[in-house]
């Protein structure tokens, strides 16, 4: 495949990371709790970014993978943030309506922000219902029955939303960026 | 009596109930009074940053508009927040006020308000480690914690990255909560996973990763000698205290158990409210691994 030379430009820039600094020591991915799940490590990502490989990452499970713990960016001898640059891939993947290679994560991020979309805060009840009608088909919802039930036996988990008075002032911070994510 | 604005987040009344109480009283008892910024939303968390860069600043971004509304005078004040990731989203939010003009801009516009810079938000650890004396820590110790061995657990977002942390601590090899812990009477141990990541929101939809990553800390924290961990993280407590036992799989047919004991997990705000002699004994019984047994033995409930 032809390498897309603007495309490291265009993640650099956007993830304010000098991606083409990296010369492939491999300290993030050796330190990455995910990487071992990943199907590219932090530093290929990288370096699939700096060859332009744009359907290679917009595709990967690895941009979903990606728990934003900074361990790659604290590590890292040229200070580029991976986990910077992997929030920007998935940013670019979201705008061009790729689907997510992960759908499970894709669709609780987007339970979580329809939750602070309608109350403000979190509510787990709110999140965890929206996440599992949508996410039905996957047996990552029912993995989590018994831990959601020892949770609210606990009383952890509260039936009734607190919420932010002024939510018109916090659902205008959900239209700042010209394109939301997309349904899938 | 000092003050600071307090921002808790959305955790501290649901999954994370044991951090809000035990911080309530732990802070009750050493004179801090803490001021709930008004109207407050939430950081974001997990998700903002994911989805939408906008919003993964905006939104705590308005919890520090809000927080300039707290009755404090001077010009060096603390947003004290309990939770790491909070503190972390808050802590990017503010930098990026700080240094991006365009940024500023645009906030103070869409919240109608002016930035002025005077508080810093900053994590309760570190609070309780830097801004009190060893003493003004231990004076209110009646029930010493002798014999309970410990790991301190960091997780990721407390101490990393160093630019929203502003280094309170080692992003590496932190100390803080050793040096508490220590003046409660625990005895910390050493290991080398203090800072090592939790798994943190996979835990809903990759549960499997964060049972990895947590069976790697509890075997780990085990080996080193501990009989319980301590975090100062509401979602490091749901993972590190939830995965151990709950595992993510179908609950029919029985998934196997860990091949270790589960290892009970506290807050750092509650072993002080221990050690403090605060009332505590309901809130233990909100944890999922009881660490009651082991408090028991020890003598210390």
């Amino acid at each position: 495949m032809k390498p897309d030379l603007s495309f490291v430009e265009q993640v650099s820039k956007l993830s304010q990371q000098n991606v083409q600094r990296c010369f492939y020591c491999l300290r993030c991915s050796a330190g990455c709790p995910s990487a071992y799940a990943m199907d590219y490590t932090p530093a290929q990502i990288l370096r699939l970014t700096q060859l332009g490989q744009k359907d290679a990452l917009f595709h990967s499970s690895a941009i979903w993978l990606c728990i934003g713990c900074e361990t790659c960016g604290t590590r890292c001898p040229n200070e580029i943030h991976a986990g910077a640059v992997i929030d920007a891939l998935r940013q670019l993947a979201l705008q061009e309506k790729v689907p997510a290679a992960e759908k499970s994560v894709f669709r609780l991020h987007k339970a979580f922000l329809s939750t602070i979309h309608l109350w403000g805060r979190l509510h787990e009840v709110s999140m965890l219902a929206q996440y599992a009608v949508t996410n039905l088909v996957s047996r990552a919802v029912f993995g989590n029955i018994d831990m959601g039930a020892a949770l609210f036996l606990k009383g952890k988990l509260e039936l009734l939303p607190h919420r932010t008075q002024d939510m018109d002032q916090v659902r205008q911070l959900f239209s700042l960026g010209e394109d939301s994510p997309h349904d899938d | 009596m000092a003050q600071y604005a307090f921002y808790p987040g959305c955790t501290l009344h649901s999954t994370g109930v044991e951090f809000g109480a035990s911080t309530d009283r732990v802070c009750d008892a050493l004179g801090l009074e803490l001021l709930e910024i008004p109207d407050w939303n939430c950081c974001g968390a997990s998700s903002a940053h994911s989805m939408d860069h906008d919003l993964f600043l905006a939104l705590p971004a308005r919890n520090l508009a809000q927080a300039q509304q707290v009755p404090l005078e001077g010009d060096d004040l603390s947003l004290a927040i309990p939770c790491a990731a909070c503190f972390s989203r808050t802590a990017a939010a503010d930098l990026a006020l700080r240094n991006d003009p365009a940024f500023r801009a645009r906030m103070e516009s869409v919240l109608d308000f002016q930035f002025s810079g005077r508080i810093r938000p900053r994590n309760l650890l570190d609070i309780m480690a830097n801004d009190l004396s060893p003493s003004q820590l231990s004076n209110p110790v009646s029930n010493p914690l002798h014999g309970l061995k410990v790991v301190s657990y960091y997780g990721c977002l407390l101490v990393r990255p160093p630019a929203y942390t502003d280094r309170w601590d080692d992003p590496e090899h932190p100390k803080s909560m050793d040096y508490l812990l220590q003046l409660m009477g625990a005895q910390p141990v050493p290991w080398s996973y203090g800072v090592d990541c939790c798994g943190g929101s996979l835990t809903l939809n990759r549960a499997d990763v964060v049972v990895h990553l947590v069976d790697i800390l509890a075997r780990a924290a085990i080996e080193a000698g501990a009989d319980a961990l301590v975090t100062a993280c509401p979602m490091c407590m749901a993972n590190v205290d939830g995965r151990q036992k709950y595992r993510g799989e179908l609950p029919i047919p029985r998934p196997p158990k860990p091949d270790y004991d589960p290892l009970p997990i506290f807050y750092f705000t509650e072993l002080m409210a221990l050690a403090y002699d605060l009332p505590m004994l309901k809130v233990l019984t909100r944890h999922l691994v009881d660490p009651r047994p082991l408090l028991k033995r020890l003598e210390i409930i």
